[in-house]
């Protein structure tokens, strides 16, 4: 008779629960020393609950299979000259910000995620973090591979890694995980595991992938929904992480909700980014932001608020905000990218007279109020050779990184400006969150690394703007610049027998 | 009640995992999305591995939901002939 194959149940608890060990020698405070320092009160690790039952040995089953899929796609892409069938050049452009500006992310939650996994007491939440920080080390393992292929045709990919330490817009994503990173295990938990890949995430992996897809990228939609399946494990570690939290001790709870309410604030206007993404540089378009938004913030996370209410956890104060900004964002964003882009590793464009209607039809209480007079003014420059850019350098929140551009949502043309004084020094901020999250602990973002004071003071190269792209290794009128008239929209002509 | 809601690739394996889920979960709504296919139900959603196996024509894993999925919502609940979301609200 063939013994008796154990059920999931059983079969997690053995190779999961099994693996943890009593500490007979060892003071397990000493082998846990970041468990309290925080404020939060374990006291029982065994009510951990790992939904998704995933064994180590099932985990490497199912990722080869994933990995073997993702690969077979990516040659049959470049065999096939995949870069030739998106819907346009300017689309590429779009990737390139993901390059530099997103998976260099993963990587930070790879280390974050091994932090994590190895400072927290409980076995299951222990290899539910390992899990996840090889999943970040792979996401950022594919989307380099799917890139390098881009590599070969595009400008502004190669010298992404060294792009992401020193680039202006690049500090943006670089000090929103190196913030989570330096803080203790469990906020990291909240601010990544929850209110990044719950909450979060689906807006960067789900709608902008799907559109992905639409332009013709197989290689991005296809590491991106790889990548948004083992989110979706992520997302359910985040949300067993509050669920435990919250049910611990009650002590917990206010810690908890500060946490939330940062996080959720530093990962929205992260996202930014993905708004301009998706309203601006997708020839094909998918969804707006703001319908992205309602979908997958407003109906989502609402959902999921209502059940974190049991313990006494409330949206953010500031969700009226987010609310009246979802018709903003992208413009304000695309604009600030219009006129800095000489100092940018990736092209700008004004929109396409089709793409203004559809922003309109998008955007009916914003658009043509604010901002179509902006763009067409902006176009009308262009075509008499005075393209406009920028040459001073913007003020920058201490708290995001963000350039001030954002506007008061009672003034849409008035920019949002606060301010906080700490040790006789003023600090500014482009919102009340990101000054509310900086007077909370503000000896940790004075000493925030803000790429234009760093320009200022001579640490990025020295002298003017060349000494800078030097520094930012950006070749000046190749990878910068207006799309029109760059060597990216040249070869694109070129291979599409256009004079 | 909120809404839960499942996403997959859109391809031939998936095809029959949202065949399945329409069949055990009549008021389940499917939407076809570029190279995706979300499915959104009211308060809950179940998975049967039976009934998957049925439509698939083969012994299908309920743990190789992992292959397809893109994203979802709500608590999961997991085990050998099932897989469920819901929200408590």
């Amino acid at each position: 008779m063939s013994p008796k194959k154990l059920n999931l149940k059983d079969k997690y608890k053995l190779l999961t629960r099994d693996l943890d060990w009593e500490f007979s020698y060892e003071d397990r405070k000493e082998a846990f020393p970041y468990e309290e320092f925080e404020g939060i009160k374990i006291t029982d690790w065994d009510k951990w609950e790992d939904p998704f039952r995933l064994t180590m040995e099932s985990y490497w089953k199912y990722q080869a299979e994933k990995e073997k899929k993702l690969y077979a796609i990516y040659d049959a892409f470049a065999q096939n000259n995949g870069q030739t069938n998106v819907t346009d050049a300017r689309y590429v452009n779009a990737i390139k910000l993901f390059l530099t500006g997103v998976s260099p992310g993963e990587h930070a939650a790879h280390l974050g995620f091994a932090f994590t996994g190895r400072q927290m007491g409980g076995i299951g939440a222990r290899v539910a973090a390992q899990m996840q920080s090889i999943d970040e080390l792979r996401h950022i393992q594919t989307q380099i591979h799917a890139m390098s292929h881009y590599n070969k045709f595009f400008d502004g990919f190669d010298e992404f890694n060294h792009m992401h330490d020193r680039l202006w817009y690049l500090s943006v994503p670089k000090s929103f995980f190196e913030d989570a990173r330096t803080a203790g295990p469990f906020e990291f938990m909240i601010a990544i595991g929850f209110s990044f890949e719950y909450v979060l995430t689906n807006l960067l992996f789900v709608p902008f992938m799907s559109g992905a897809a639409y332009n013709g990228d197989m290689a991005t939609v296809t590491f991106g929904f790889s990548a948004q399946s083992d989110e979706a494990r992520h997302m359910t570690l985040g949300l067993e992480i509050i669920k435990f939290l919250l049910e611990q001790h009650e002590d917990n709870l206010p810690i908890v909700q500060k946490w939330l309410d940062k996080w959720l604030w530093r990962g929205y206007r992260l996202l930014t980014l993905v708004a301009m993404m998706m309203d601006y540089m997708l020839p094909q378009k998918v969804m707006s932001w703001q319908e992205a938004w309602e979908l997958y913030f407003e109906d989502a996370a609402g959902a999921l608020f209502k059940d974190l209410e049991r313990y006494g956890i409330k949206m953010p104060d500031y969700t009226d905000t987010i609310k009246q900004e979802k018709e903003h964002l992208s413009h304000q964003a695309w604009w600030i990218f219009y006129q800095y882009t000489h100092a940018a590793a990736f092209h700008t464009w004004t929109p396409t007279a089709e793409e203004m209607d559809w922003l309109s039809e998008k955007y009916p209480d914003t658009f043509d109020k604010y901002y179509r007079p902006r763009w067409e003014l902006a176009a009308e420059m262009e075509a008499k050779g005075e393209r406009f850019y920028t040459t001073g350098l913007p003020q920058l929140c201490q708290t995001c990184q963000i350039p001030m551009a954002f506007t008061e949502m009672s003034d849409p043309t008035q920019v949002s400006y606060r301010e906080s004084i700490y040790n006789d020094e003023r600090f500014h901020f482009c919102s009340d969150p990101c000054k509310s999250i900086f007077d909370n602990e503000p000896e940790k973002y004075v000493n925030a690394w803000l790429p234009v004071h760093q320009i200022l003071q001579g640490n990025c190269g020295g002298g003017g703007l060349d000494k800078v792209m030097e520094y930012y290794h950006l070749d000046d009128g190749v990878a910068n610049l207006e799309f029109e008239g760059s060597p990216d929209a040249e070869r694109w002509k070129e291979w599409k027998g256009v004079a | 009640m909120s809404r839960v809601q499942i996403a997959f690739q859109d391809n031939d394996e998936s095809r029959y995992i949202v065949a399945a889920i329409e069949q055990d979960n009549t008021t389940a709504v499917v939407h076809y999305e570029p190279a995706m296919i979300r499915v959104e139900n009211e308060g809950s959603l179940i998975i049967n591995r039976d009934t998957v196996s049925e439509q698939i024509g083969m012994e299908w894993d309920v743990q190789s939901l992992h292959i397809n999925l893109i994203t979802l919502t709500g608590h999961i609940d997991e085990d050998d002939d099932y897989f469920k979301i819901m929200w408590n609200n």
